[in-house]
């Protein structure tokens, strides 16, 4: 075991990867020579050579159509997509193509690609650096869609996601790269060297693609969340002393609905999360789902707790994040519906 | 109130519905005169090709100049059996559909050398990302019609279980990538699969074909810059029919004296070829798969020819271009000239020609009445229908199992 970030966790697991599998390749804007602006891929192409980590030209359609024709010819290319907001001009490439190449071909042809972008905001990147666009991707059937919330996880995941026969859609919340993060903007940066979820293997390991965990165990209350909000969400009960199950629920297509319902229909109670906007996001499904699920468990209207319907601003930005208090405004109504 | 004059620029035909065709200002030079330069060359180094026109076959159908490829007569026969196939195959698929035996089709008509020619002078190993009207590659490779129909008429031998529209076909054995029907984004895959071969060092291309409409789209642009930064050993095609469905080619080229032309800006090889020419397509691919096997990249052929035809069965020409152009592309027919090529030789003859179109239209009829007994599109036997679950993901996660219960399948 050996304390790392999330840069460090994803880092390794595409070392473990690389070292393994000499069809595992990685590329992307600046992820070559230089290693990523996050620095992601960094030392790759020093130990695995040009050809297997290399810089990709600005143009996200044409990296997305690469990897794809790669991954049809057997390799298992790893895409840096640099921004989660840059997605966009390669949308065509993943929902069109990546996506129905197994079904339009009837199998013949497949394209198990694995897009790591890193989402999400809270650090002060403004309407183009602090997306989390994961919402699009769940309404596009046949890919996977996962997004950690610290190293342990991202780095099993990843090689999860490497090892998967399906494209998957890898997002990583920047906000907890360095650290875990509380959602306090104004709070010293805390270290996962400090945190249980920083102790990762040097070692290869995989965790398994849809499936959920409880990260805090309660009875009065279920959050489900993913991401950032999975370490907002767990400290937002315990500065209230609410009695919350936490749900990191790490993929959302295809989401964990057993561990929601098991805990949904203990508690009686259910919030849902996400850092994106309200209107049509993935905590949308989410609450569908439950209410399908467990409506005669519900004891009180689901709750949403989300970003605003508005692109993420920069200067207000706490104003939009879902921080502590909107969790414990929300965890107070459901307890007192 | 529509203002007589426009108030920015937009390209139109020389000619319109009710026009006389008229092709007098596309210059055509004489065939032979194109040099051929090694294959080894610097990529720059073509601009004349990018701007003129590679031409083999004269006005008398003989073979002239350095890109003649001197082909076997026995090669040469079997690209206009292909060829004849393909146009016997989709003149009956027309009908066919005419009669409802299928939701849609695309004929290729007029452009048969371009694929099948194309086809042949790359190996059966080389992967191929087509776009919807180079089925001409299908015969080339041998693939059985029968298969091809059911694919048509998506009956339960459909190789692609109903899933796609008819012509869309993929077929894995043959090399043939699915045909996306999105347009474009076959191209920076196609660059990335010639990369995966280079990586594996096994010594196969790929090619891929795209309209000249299509050249427009983004995934053009990036594919060529893919295919300059990392010399991807892959042909890029560039279909110039004339036509993007109601479209004309200037829409799309704006101000670009030729499509070739367009890979001069990413510094890439670059060929602009008779189409109609069975002989300049071969010679042209050839060149161009040489090139890339040998490590020294990508090239960039523009195939001038003309869509004989409507887009597809949706499509109706008569109102947007004036009847009987294809009657007077300068260009000729594809098929005819190879066939005159041939009878030049000694080869070939009349009444040979006459058997072997009476020959393939028996067999095409042939081949649709055991197409039928696997189902029709109205009747079935379809894919089971259950089938829509599969290959959606390597195995269905509990959403599409509980989905499938729910649509009681």
């Amino acid at each position: 075991m050996a304390k790392m970030n999330m840069i460090q966790a994803l880092n390794s697991g595409l070392d473990n990867m690389m070292e393994r599998d000499p069809d595992v390749i990685s590329f992307g804007e600046d992820a070559g020579y230089f290693g990523g602006v996050f620095r992601v891929t960094a030392n790759l192409q020093t130990k695995y050579g040009l050809d297997r980590s290399f810089d990709a030209p600005i143009n996200e359609a044409a990296i997305m159509g690469m990897a794809i024709g790669m991954a049809a010819k057997g390799l298992k290319p790893v895409a840096e997509i640099q921004f989660a907001d840059y997605i966009f001009p390669g949308l065509d490439q993943i929902v069109s193509e990546m996506s129905r190449l197994r079904y339009r071909s009837a199998g013949q042809f497949t394209a198990p690609v694995v897009v790591r972008s890193p989402c999400g905001g809270g650090i002060r990147g403004g309407q183009t650096h602090s997306m989390s666009p994961e919402a699009f991707f769940t309404q596009v059937p046949g890919v996977q869609v996962v997004m950690p919330s610290n190293p342990y996880d991202a780095k099993g995941l990843l090689i999860a996601a490497i090892e998967s026969p399906d494209p998957v859609i890898f997002f990583e919340p920047k906000r907890l790269y360095n650290g875990p993060f509380e959602g306090h903007s104004g709070g010293a940066l805390s270290s996962w060297g400090k945190h249980p979820k920083g102790e990762v293997p040097e070692d290869y390991y995989s965790l398994p693609i849809g499936k959920a965990e409880v990260v805090r165990e309660g009875s009065a209350i279920t959050i489900v969340t993913y991401g950032t909000l999975v370490l907002v969400a767990q400290a937002a009960a315990e500065k209230a002393g609410i009695d919350a199950e936490v749900i990191d629920l790490k993929t959302l297509v295809p989401y964990d609905l057993e561990t929601i319902a098991r805990s949904v229909n203990k508690t009686g109670r259910c919030i849902v999360a996400q850092e994106a906007p309200r209107t049509s996001g993935f905590a949308a499904e989410l609450a569908a789902q439950v209410q399908e699920e467990c409506f005669y468990a519900l004891e009180a209207p689901i709750q949403r707790v989300t970003g605003w319907d508005t692109p993420y601003p920069h200067a207000h930005e706490w104003a939009y994040f879902p921080g502590p208090d909107r969790f414990i405004n929300a965890m107070n109504a459901v307890l007192e519906a | 109130m529509a203002h007589t004059e426009p108030r920015f620029h937009v390209p139109a035909p020389h000619v319109r519905p009710g026009d006389t065709p008229d092709f007098s200002h596309i210059a055509i030079p004489p065939a032979g005169e194109a040099k051929r330069p090694a294959t080894d060359v610097a990529g720059m180094e073509t601009r004349d090709l990018a701007l003129g026109l590679v031409r083999v076959l004269d006005h008398n159908h003989q073979a002239v100049g350095e890109w003649d490829p001197k082909l076997d007569p026995d090669v040469l026969r079997e690209g206009l059996r292909h060829m004849v196939l393909t146009r016997v195959f989709d003149d009956r698929m027309l009908k066919l559909q005419r009669q409802g035996k299928m939701s849609f089709y695309m004929k290729s008509t007029g452009e048969e050398a371009v694929s099948v020619a194309g086809a042949m002078a790359m190996q059966n190993s080389d992967m191929v990302f087509p776009s919807y009207r180079q089925q001409g590659i299908l015969f080339a490779r041998g693939r059985d019609i029968v298969d091809m129909m059911c694919h048509c008429i998506s009956n339960s031998r459909d190789n692609l279980k109903g899933r796609q529209l008819p012509v869309h076909y993929a077929w894995a054995e043959g090399k043939f990538f699915s045909i996306s029907g999105n347009l474009a984004t076959q191209l920076p895959q196609a660059v990335g699969y010639a990369m995966a071969c280079e990586y594996r060092g096994d010594g196969e291309i790929a090619a891929t074909w795209i309209g000249d409409g299509s050249t427009a789209e983004g995934d053009f642009h990036g594919a060529l810059v893919l295919a300059s930064t990392y010399r991807a050993p892959v042909i890029v095609n560039v279909v110039n029919n004339q036509w993007a469905i109601s479209t004309f080619q200037g829409i799309a080229a704006g101000e670009a004296p030729t499509f070739a032309y367009k890979g001069m800006g990413y510094g890439l090889a670059s060929l602009r070829i008779d189409g109609n020419d069975f002989l300049a397509v071969y010679a042209a691919t050839q060149w161009a798969a040489e090139r890339a096997r040998a490590g020294h990249g990508a090239t960039v052929i523009e195939h001038f020819t003309y869509r004989a035809d409507a887009h597809s069965t949706s499509d109706d020409p008569s109102g947007y271009r004036p009847k009987g152009e294809n009657e007077i592309w300068p260009l000729g027919d594809p098929v005819e000239r190879l066939k005159q090529h041939l009878i030049g030789l000694g080869e070939w003859d009349e009444e040979r020609h006459a058997a072997l179109e009476k020959d393939l239209n028996e067999m095409v009829i042939a081949s649709y009445k055991e197409a039928e007994t696997h189902g029709t599109l109205h009747d079935g036997p379809l894919s089971p229908v259950e089938s829509i679950f599969e290959d959606v993901y390597a195995e269905p996660d509990w959403r599409l199992r509980r989905q499938r219960q729910d649509l009681g399948v």
